[in-house]
């Protein structure tokens, strides 16, 4: 056999020694705000089979969707939204090629952590 | 175990050779949902919190029910392949073929609910 120790391999401990980094940090965050959305995007789609089904579904869901807690929820999928949207758009503008150095990638993470922030409060400002 | 050669061991465990369509599609999505969730959240947003005979006659309009109705369908579309991603990185063994078959049949499920409901309010 060319390997006999297959499967005790030593492993590299990457998720434990490393330190965190701007790169890193917005990396996972693309992946949790992407998926927490599940939760603000059924509540919505909740609140339009509501409003398709009757006034009263319609009352039930929306008393939700505006309670604190539902506002809390919506305002924090805004912000994911944006989020993921601005991180999104750094992922298309790298498999362009483009920005890829640190200097530009930092600057870029920054741009997406600001630019979230700043589009929410405009958002929320604006509605 | 001893009889198994080099070979055998590694056949199957490379490349699926379908990578690429699975990150076509993330990539068609995700620029297909820019402009569509600027849209969403600004028809949506306006909307959310009038009372009800407010909220039926908005959607009884094309263009807001046609937003909502693009964005559930693409926004479940890249949804669903974001958490196969999700998934096939963080679920091992015997679980992760039903909690794959369950989140992508979620995802459907939400994305049907979406659009009949709007098409519901907007007929």
């Amino acid at each position: 056999m060319a390997d006999v120790n297959r499967g005790n391999r030593p492993l590299s401990p990457h998720m434990s020694i490393w330190k965190w980094q701007l790169n890193s940090i917005t990396s996972i965050l693309t992946r949790i705000t992407g998926n927490a959305l599940l939760i603000g995007a059924l509540l919505v789609v909740w609140w339009f089979i509501a409003a398709a089904t009757g006034p009263e579904a319609f009352a039930v869901a929306d008393g939700v969707i505006t309670s604190w807690f539902g506002k809390l929820v919506m305002l924090g999928s805004l912000w994911a939204l944006w989020y993921h949207s601005l991180a999104g758009l750094r992922h298309l503008i790298w498999d362009s090629g483009r920005m890829l150095e640190m200097a530009d990638a930092d600057r870029l993470g920054w741009i997406v952590v600001g630019g979230s922030v700043l589009l929410t409060v405009l958002t929320v400002a604006i509605l | 175990m001893a009889y198994l050669t080099d070979r055998k061991r590694a056949t199957g465990l490379g490349s699926a050779r379908e990578g690429t369509h699975h990150h076509w599609q993330m990539i068609v999505t995700a620029v297909l949902l820019l402009p569509l969730i600027v849209l969403f959240v600004f028809t949506f947003g306006a909307i959310l919190g009038e009372p009800y005979e407010v909220v039926v006659a908005y959607y009884a309009r094309p263009f807001p029910a046609l937003v909502a109705g693009l964005t559930f369908l693409v926004g479940f579309v890249h949804f669903r392949g974001g958490v196969q991603t999700l998934i096939e990185d963080y679920v091992h063994g015997p679980a992760r073929k039903p909690v794959l078959i369950g989140m992508i049949g979620l995802s459907y499920a939400a994305a049907a609910v979406g659009v009949f409901a709007v098409a519901r309010l907007a007929l």
